[in-house]
């Protein structure tokens, strides 16, 4: 190589290490991050935090018994494999979603614990928003409650949490708002009477007391596609899937509190 | 019919304790209508009886005013051992129960 072509090798790669180093920065540093249970009146943060009370461990008792109970063409629970999920399940929904390399794709919470019933147990897969499946992820996402949000944007997962990122950036319907507006520049003011999140996942499936009952982040999320008059992407949409991860690299360090209450 | 209940293991006699039961249902109220515009029919807990070693502790009579996934709390003064016995039934005649066993030292 004549020195010209090494000089310009060197630069490229410079540049390349350079672009790899600085790290992705966050629009909300770990200083300024606070849960949804921050916004929420001082009822609503009692609820949560009264163990009994708490309408979401509803959900979650369903769900432990759900864990033991044999399903589908191969007789198997979840505790045929996963034992104790007390400790086998601690941190797991931390690190979701994830992306699974055999399966070639990305999954939430849901969406393994559906791959795990159609391919290890022989079971249907469980409908969005079933009672079943609110309870087992609740569940699930329970045993992780304390621990902070660790999810893997690299490898395979990149192009899937950067397209979660262009959607959240996107403006949508007929108020033309994305979800940046609301939830990194407003946060904190007013909605008419409500205060405005900074719109983190952390706390779901989450008691809504607007739900009376127990939902996804996917219910949320169409909630809030609706309030801007946009298009409701089905259940388990593939953009659904990107936000969460986005939503949750957004969401680093802040503790899971599922199953959260809010209004 | 999904609920839970909360009975102190143990307690000492002539003592209040304190019972707690949450029950998953919806509590239809009859005032909400669907999207198409039809009243979606009332359907709530009416009625939910505690009884405490064969003897009614409490009756409760609820109504549409209650929220969905009722939390009931009340007190019961401690006395033989024994069992804690909860049974309701909702407007359309779903029947619920649970039980816990009540330890009462002297």
């Amino acid at each position: 190589m004549s020195s010209r072509q090494s000089l310009f090798a060197t630069v490229v790669i410079g540049a390349v290490f350079a672009a790899a180093a600085a790290a992705q920065e966050r629009p909300l540093s770990l200083a300024v991050l606070k849960s949804g249970l921050d916004f929420a009146s001082a009822e609503v943060r009692a609820l949560q935090a009264d163990e009994f009370a708490n309408p979401g461990m509803l959900w979650v008792e369903r769900g432990e018994r759900l864990w033991s109970e044999a399903a589908g063409s191969a007789a198997r629970s979840c505790a045929s494999c996963h034992q104790d999920a007390r400790v086998t399940m601690k941190g797991v929904a931390a690190r979701y979603p994830q992306f699974d390399a055999k399966a070639g794709r990305l999954l939430n919470l849901e969406g393994q614990i559906n791959q795990c019933r159609t391919e290890r147990q022989g079971a249907e897969p469980l409908r969005y928003e079933s009672d079943e499946l609110l309870a087992l992820t609740a569940y699930v996402a329970h045993q992780s409650r304390g621990m902070p949000i660790a999810v893997s944007i690299d490898g395979p997962a990149r192009a899937h949490f950067e397209a979660g990122e262009r959607l959240y950036r996107t403006r949508h319907g007929q108020m033309n708002l994305a979800c940046t507006h609301c939830h990194d520049a407003n946060w904190g003011r007013k909605l008419a009477a409500e205060t405005i999140s900074q719109g983190h996942g952390n706390a779901y499936p989450t008691y809504r007391l607007e739900w009376q009952s127990i939902g996804s982040l996917h219910r949320r999320f169409r909630a809030c596609l609706s309030g801007i008059r946009a298009e409701m992407l089905p259940y388990g949409a593939p953009e659904y899937l990107d936000l969460e991860l986005y939503l949750a690299w957004r969401a680093s360090g802040l503790a899971i509190e599922t199953p959260g209450v809010r209004r | 019919m999904n609920s839970r209940l909360q009975v102190p293991t143990t307690a000492k006699r002539g003592e209040p304790v304190e019972i707690r039961i949450a029950i998953q249902h919806p509590m239809e109220t009859g005032f909400r209508y669907d999207a198409v515009g039809h009243a979606i029919p009332k359907n709530v807990i009416n009625t939910l009886v505690c009884r405490y070693n064969g003897v009614e502790v409490l009756r409760a009579e609820l109504g549409s005013g209650i929220a969905a996934n009722p939390y009931l709390s009340f007190y019961v003064v401690a006395g033989d051992s024994g069992e804690l016995d909860f049974r309701w039934i909702d407007d359309e005649g779903n029947r619920g129960e649970a039980h816990a066993a009540i330890s009462v030292t002297a």
